[in-house]
């Protein structure tokens, strides 16, 4: 009788691996991320003021106990505009990162599955938007369809597409190619089915780590379009309007504002580029 | 063996080429060139050949993988479609299969055993539910697997059992064919044994026709009565086992044979009561 050892490795635990994966670093930056979106989350449980309804008579004050942080120009609690502008800033970006990753995935799954010709084309047309700078693309896009947050989130998906869809459009090639992929395709399986029951599921790791990454970067150019007047239109809280709106106050002397949301950008990119790197580094789906 | 059996695969004049390269060094391969051969019915062919030959190939081909550019096919009786589409694909696998090279590659890693069986047992045979559940159960026995293995995942198991999974996942659509590429190569020596017992086992009792591609001639004499030798897309010799292994006619065959690791070696067959694997 011969017995066969059974290589039996216990079944990794997720939770576990992502905690290896991410190191005390990453388990910082995740916490830094978690306290943000609870903060923006619960911004009127946080502060009773209205981010966007100041007294001029109240301008420039300093810290208080009625004005944790003191006030702006326009004698608006500081707190309250950062905490409300939190959820502008965060939930800007998760579009951003939504739209980039599903229309990445998309090419990458379509190109991956025809191949050839199609493969081209979809090399072609990425090729093209990589040759525009991002911002160029989407101050071309803002000209064209209006300012806003809604026409510059979209605008930066599209100019994001190309670095998601060339990652992912090589990771999801080799599993095109993997024989489980052709076992299903054997069956008579749609493409459909067979991209998005079987390849998409083993694409995923890359998909997300890459909207981790890009979701720093996206929080910095819609701060960025919004600085330049296209996206966020004020009185709305953002913290990239808030950096330009405070401009004239820092010749005035009163650089609160401008640093004070500065520095919250400056805290949530890093934390999330830290989460993209630690989870799948260079070669995730996200912007090089 | 019934000598007027009828043959399950036929195949006549099968070219493929494929072109390789780009710009100047840019050239046209001849995966398949003029290939024809038949299987009968019950029967296991064995396919060997240096890396490259076109093993690969031929099996895709007629699994509907990878369209001919010209060459007919009939399988079991009926002729195939050239270029096929998706619809003549499905019912395609339902009388033919294949099992792939690679163990960690040909099952999902993130769908269980359960999963991978049960795709195949929907897409061809409706099963669903309860008695998909018992048909796994099955077939999990057949291929020397516990129930308990149908809820594991591909990274849980060794390279043998995925293996078993994959046999067990091409039983699921009852073809009369499958097509086993390099399908033990992977395995280390004892668990190769093993599979290659289970396959005789599975053949006798299903009355199944294999076609056997591999490179490694001891692995020839232990599955298959008939062999054909393929070279650069062509098949340069066919025969009995026996007389091919041992009397070669073909100066390649001869090479082929005397570069294998030990020539003319005869496994002494072990017997059945080795094929299961004792779990722990
Ligand atoms: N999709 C493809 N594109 C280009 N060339 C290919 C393709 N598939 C096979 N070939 C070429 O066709 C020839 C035959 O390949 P095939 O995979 O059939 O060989 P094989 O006998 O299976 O080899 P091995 O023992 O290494 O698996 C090789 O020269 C290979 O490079
Ligand atoms: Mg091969």
């Amino acid at each position: 009788m011969t017995a066969q050892t059974l290589a039996r490795p216990a079944v990794r635990r997720r939770g576990g691996d992502l905690a290896e994966r991410l190191g005390p670093l990453g388990i910082a930056a995740l916490a830094v991320v978690a306290l943000i979106t609870v903060a923006a989350l619960c911004a009127p449980l946080i502060t009773s003021h209205d981010p966007a309804v100041g007294s001029v008579l109240e301008r420039y004050q300093g810290p208080s106990a009625e004005h944790l942080l003191g006030t702006d120009q326009s004698g608006r609690d500081l707190l309250a505009r950062l905490l409300y502008g939190a959820r502008t800033s965060l939930l800007g970006a998760a579009v951003v990162v939504l739209l980039a990753g599903t229309g990445g995935a998309l090419l990458a799954l379509v190109a991956a599955w025809f191949g050839r010709y199609v493969d081209a084309l979809v090399g072609r047309v990425l090729d093209l938007l990589f040759a525009f700078p991002n911002l160029l693309l989407a101050i071309l896009a803002v000209a064209v369809f209006g300012t806003g947050l809604g026409q510059a989130t979209v605008a930066l998906a599209v100019a994001y597409v190309p670095y998601t869809a060339r990652v992912l459009r090589s990771v999801a090639l080799r599993e095109r190619r993997l024989a489980y992929v052709q076992a299903a395709e054997l069956q008579g399986l749609s493409g459909l089915v067979v991209s998005v029951r079987h390849i998409l599921p083993n694409i995923a790791p890359q998909i997300l780590t890459g909207a981790a990454i890009n979701f720093g970067y996206a929080m910095i150019d819609l701060a960025a379009l919004s600085f330049l007047g296209l996206g966020v239109q004020p009185p709305t809280a953002d913290w990239g309007l808030m950096v330009s709106q405070g401009k004239d106050s820092l010749l005035q002397g009163h650089p609160e504002q401008s640093v004070l949301a500065g520095v919250c950008i400056v805290v949530a990119v890093a934390a999330f580029s830290v989460i993209g790197e630690r989870l799948g580094g260079r070669k995730a789906g996200g912007r090089a | 063996m019934n000598a007027t059996a009828e043959n399950v695969i036929e195949i006549s004049g099968l070219c493929k080429r494929f072109d390789v390269g780009r710009g100047g060094s840019r050239r046209t391969v001849h995966a398949l060139d003029d290939v024809s051969l038949t299987v009968a019915d019950g029967s296991c062919l064995a396919v060997v050949g240096e890396s490259g030959s076109g093993k690969t190939t031929l099996a895709r081909v007629l699994v509907g993988l990878e369209s001919a550019d010209s060459g007919d096919v009939v399988l079991a009786g009926r002729p195939v479609a050239r270029r096929p589409r998706r619809a003549e694909r499905r019912a395609r696998a339902r009388d033919i299969q294949m099992v792939f090279q690679d163990p960690n590659g040909s099952l999902n890693r993130r769908r269980t055993v359960e999963a991978a069986i049960g795709e195949v047992l929907a897409v061809h045979h409706r099963v669903t539910g309860a008695e998909a559940r018992r048909r796994i159960e099955e077939l999990l026995g057949q291929v020397g697997l516990r129930p308990a293995h149908a809820r594991a995942l591909p990274g849980e198991l060794s390279g043998g059992q995925q293996q078993r999974v994959a046999i067990a996942r091409a039983l699921a659509a009852e073809p009369r064919v499958i097509v086993l590429d390099e399908a033990v190569a992977a395995l280390d020596v004892s668990v190769q044994a093993q599979v290659l017992n289970l396959l005789a086992e599975i053949r006798r009792d299903r009355r199944l026709t294999y076609l056997f591609i591999t490179h490694d001639l001891s692995v020839v004499r232990q599955v298959s009565e008939e062999v054909v030798v393929m070279r650069q897309g062509r098949i340069v010799e066919r025969g009995s086992t026996d007389q091919v292994l041992d009397h070669p006619r073909h100066p390649y065959t001869v090479l082929l044979r005397d570069s294998a690791p030990r020539p003319g070696w005869r496994p002494r067959l072990s017997g059945d009561a080795d094929v299961r694997e004792v779990e722990a």
